[in-house]
């Protein structure tokens, strides 16, 4: 399921409900109601029926990218991805 | 385009008819090649589909097309109905290898029309045929009652002298042959859906309506000789065409994904809709298969055409897996495009 | 397109499908199972299959809320039209799909108002600019769908539209995970977890797959490179043993989901005791129906909806497609009596339907390539 875009944010009128966000030169309106706090322009959210759904992290997509580029060069990026395991980050302390 | 159809046919079953048998994909085949030409082409069944029928007087060979226009809203960006339904008769007889000679139109009214509209539309065509270097000559007017004709339907019926160097036919297209687009694909399709208003999207983005004849006459002057088939492809988009060619000559179309020329802003629209280009409508392009060795020049030919500057070769033609039309990615992943069965839906999952 | 483009990038994808094979043991074979209907859309798409070794099959999963809806479903929304002269508004998902008369486009076809719309907000500002009518949307989709509904009829409910309601099959989706993980024809290694489902819910629902089941799960983008990069993830997992959840689409996918949309879902929707789904049959807590709350905006409230129970034909197998024991073209009717143009399931209409993907993207492929 679940046709959902990435976008730029690139106008919040003032109502506070609705953004303009361009994907690839197109421009649409979305509610940004789902995401808190309220996003700021130049942010990148990810749009589904109209909807922003959630942000959209540069810093995970580069280093998922970092992790990608490093795939099969050496045994530090096992290292790495082991280091997402759902049972380490319940120890982080995220309630 | 004009009809003929492709063996093996089985008779049209469906009960009723539907929006789908109007798009130009698969359901629309069906229809023609099951009902339609059974009926009133009865010797030709087992024929290939063509976009113009040919007829000889003496030394002279004409083609022969027509077409209805149909869209909603009437105006769009880029152009309207007056526009869609002279350029694409002409647009026809160009990929029939024909000069366009002449087109008849016939309109149908819906009543309660304003005559501002009805206005408009007879000076959009009256300019359209002018930019084609086309005459009018006549024509049919009928008025219907209101709620009966979205405003206005045209029909353009057209006639054009085959140019004696073209030799174009499915049966000629050949392994190694290069597939050649005119410009970037899905421009008029995605316009007149964002046109509508039913979605909330905006682009710069306009119709590519226009004649194609000036890249049909640049590719003859230039390749005639290997040049083996055209088409201007309209409703269904450049996969149906292609496939329809792939099916015509038995053989495979492999596309080329990144060359295929598409603008940011329709790549945009697709992605967000969950459509893709291949299936969108064209308005203003024409598809040419050309023999391998001759397909540089032909693109050269093409590029030097006012409006030309986006062609490029997009694929080509090979043995296999036959009558199918396949899309291969930039890191080599292949998939099959087929036809679609109506108009493509925009989706959410 | 920024944040597309980069994970489409070919280096990349060649060096994650050499990594894929350099983990995988040729003596063994995989089967991971992708839940989500969108991951399917995208594996063929994308033709992931022609960059993984032979012996890793990916098994279609039940993540399409098209394909799971029984066909009553499409009738009893159908029927609203006649009975109430409603506008039935719906995405363009659902337009093709096949009811006992006729799929929704059809009826359109004969003359019944049926709107295609984008977005739940759609189909509200039609019941504002035609307050003389009833506009019943007609809702699907997993939990990433559902809270925009939800928003929806909180906007119509402080608005006070009064001609606006809601004909709702959302569906959840841990019960159909667990429905197939129960299921004796079953025998799966791992699961690419579906990732904009969690962007609503987070990653903990799925910790019963690893803990329980002991089968790893990793939730996934939908970009070749996250799959790929999701299947490097369950590969390395089964080499050492271990079972976990782990999120690959950590640019998208917060661990503990989204607040804002959890709480529009409990405010807006409750579980019904159970609900039928194609193929699986009916399953407990799976499904999601307005509030009392909101029962001036519940079209199953507010009209007498039938609630007709209309199964597939008997030769249809949908359900064993569904769960992944068959493949599409296993299927007795595919490509025969089941085709795009005629589907008799949904999964042969539904852009993410194992059956349509496997016809539109590879079938012909095949079937042209034996000729």
């Amino acid at each position: 399921m679940c046709l959902a875009i990435p976008g730029r944010i690139v106008d919040i009128p003032a109502g506070g409900h609705l953004a303009t966000v361009e994907v690839s030169k197109v421009r649409r309106t979305i509610n940004i109601d789902l995401l808190e706090p309220p996003p700021a322009a130049g942010e990148w959210v990810l749009i589904h029926v109209g909807f922003a759904m959630s942000r959209i992290s540069a810093d995970e997509a580069a280093e998922q990218l970092r992790l990608l580029a490093m795939l099969g060069e050496d045994a530090q990026a096992m290292a790495e991805l082991d280091g997402y395991q759902f049972g380490d980050a319940a120890e982080k302390g995220s309630s | 385009m004009t009809l003929l159809a492709a063996a093996p046919t089985t008779r049209f079953a469906d009960r009723q008819i539907d929006m789908a048998h109007g798009a130009g994909g698969k359901a629309s085949r069906r229809l023609v090649e099951g009902l339609i030409v059974p009926a009133l082409m009865a010797a030709s069944v087992g024929d290939p589909l063509s976009d113009a029928a040919y007829v000889t007087l003496g030394d002279t060979r004409l083609a022969f097309t027509t077409d209805s226009f149909v869209v909603r809203p009437l105006r769009f960006a880029g152009g309207s109905i007056g526009d869609l339904a002279v350029n694409g008769t002409v647009n026809d007889l160009a990929a029939g290898g024909a000069v366009p000679i002449a087109l008849l139109c016939s309109v149908i009214v819906e009543a309660g029309t304003p005559t501002d509209i009805l206005n408009a539309e007879m000076e959009a065509m009256g300019a359209a045929a002018d930019r084609a270097r086309v005459r009018i000559v006549g024509g049919d007017t009928k008025v219907v009652e209101h709620g009966k004709a979205d405003g206005l339907y045209i029909t353009t019926s057209g006639i054009g002298r085959v140019d004696p160097r073209a030799a174009l036919s499915p049966a000629s297209v050949r392994p190694g042959d290069r597939i050649i687009v005119t410009g970037p694909i899905g421009d008029h399709g995605i316009t007149v859906l964002l046109a509508r208003g039913d979605i909330d999207l905006a682009a710069d983005l306009r119709s590519d309506t226009r004649s194609v004849y000036p890249f049909a006459a640049a590719l003859l002057d230039e390749v005639a000789a290997d040049l083996r088939w055209m088409r201007d492809p309209t409703r269904g988009g450049l996969a149906t065409s292609l496939n329809e060619l792939a099916r015509d000559c038995g053989l495979s179309m492999v596309l080329d994904e990144e060359r295929v020329p598409v603008r940011d802003e329709v790549r945009g629209a697709c992605e967000l809709l969950g459509l893709d280009p291949l299936h969108i409508a064209n308005e203003g392009q024409l598809i040419a298969v050309v023999a391998g060795g001759s397909a540089d020049r032909a693109l050269e030919s093409l590029r030097r055409v006012p409006g030309g500057e986006s062609a490029a070769i997009v694929g080509r033609v090979e043995a296999a897996p036959a009558r199918t039309v396949l899309a291969v990615a930039a890191y080599g992943g292949t998939r099959v495009v087929d036809m679609l069965v109506g108009d493509p839906l925009p989706r959410i999952c | 397109m920024k944040y597309v483009d980069e994970f489409r990038d070919p280096r990349l994808i060649k060096q994650a499908s050499e990594e894929i094979r350099r983990l995988t043991d040729p003596s063994r074979h995989y089967r991971i199972m992708e839940v989500c209907g969108g991951h399917t859309h995208a594996i063929y798409r994308f033709a992931l299959a022609d960059l993984l070794p032979p012996n890793i099959e990916l098994v279609h999963g039940p993540g399409c809320p098209v394909c799971v809806l029984p066909m009553g479903r499409i009738d009893e929304g159908l029927s609203l039209v006649e009975q109430e002269r409603a506008i039935l508004a719906t995405f363009g998902d659902v337009m093709r799909v096949p009811g006992r008369h006729g799929s929704p486009l059809e009826h359109q076809a004969r003359g019944a108002d049926i709107r295609m719309v984008y977005s739940p907000l759609d189909a509200l500002r039609l019941a504002q600019d035609h307050p003389d009518r009833e506009v019943v949307f007609f809702a699907i989709g997993f939990e990433t769908t559902a809270p925009s509904t939800a928003l929806t009829l909180r906007r119509a409910r402080e608005l006070g539209v009064s001609n606006f309601s809601v004909f709702s099959n959302h569906v959840t989706i841990v019960p159909a995970i667990r429905a197939i993980l129960d299921s004796p024809d079953m025998r799966l290694d791992g699961f690419i977890g579906p990732g904009h489902v969690s962007t609503v819910i987070g990653a903990r629902p799925y910790a019963f797959i690893a803990r329980d089941y002991g089968k790893p799960v990793v939730i996934s983008g939908f970009e070749p490179l996250d799959l790929l990069q999701s299947i490097v993830m369950i590969l390395r997992q089964l080499g050492a043993g271990r079972a976990v959840v782990e999120n690959q689409y950590g640019r998208a996918v917060p661990w503990d989901g989204s607040l804002p949309a959890l709480r529009a879902l409990a405010d807006v929707f409750e579980l019904r005791p159970y609900f039928e789904w194609r193929g699986l049959g009916f399953i407990s807590q799976s499904a999601l129906k307005l509030r009392p709350e909101y029962a001036p905006w519940d079209a199953e409230a507010r009209f007498a909806v039938a609630g007709v129970q209309i199964t597939d034909p008997k030769a249809a197998q949908c359900g064993e497609v569904l769960k992944g024991v068959l493949k599409p073209h296993q299927c007795k009717l595919f490509g025969r009596e089941c085709t795009p143009e005629q589907p008799v399931g949904a999964l042969m209409v539904s852009s993410e339907g194992a059956c349509a993907a496997y016809f539109n993207y590879v079938h012909r492929r095949t079937a042209a390539a034996s000729v």
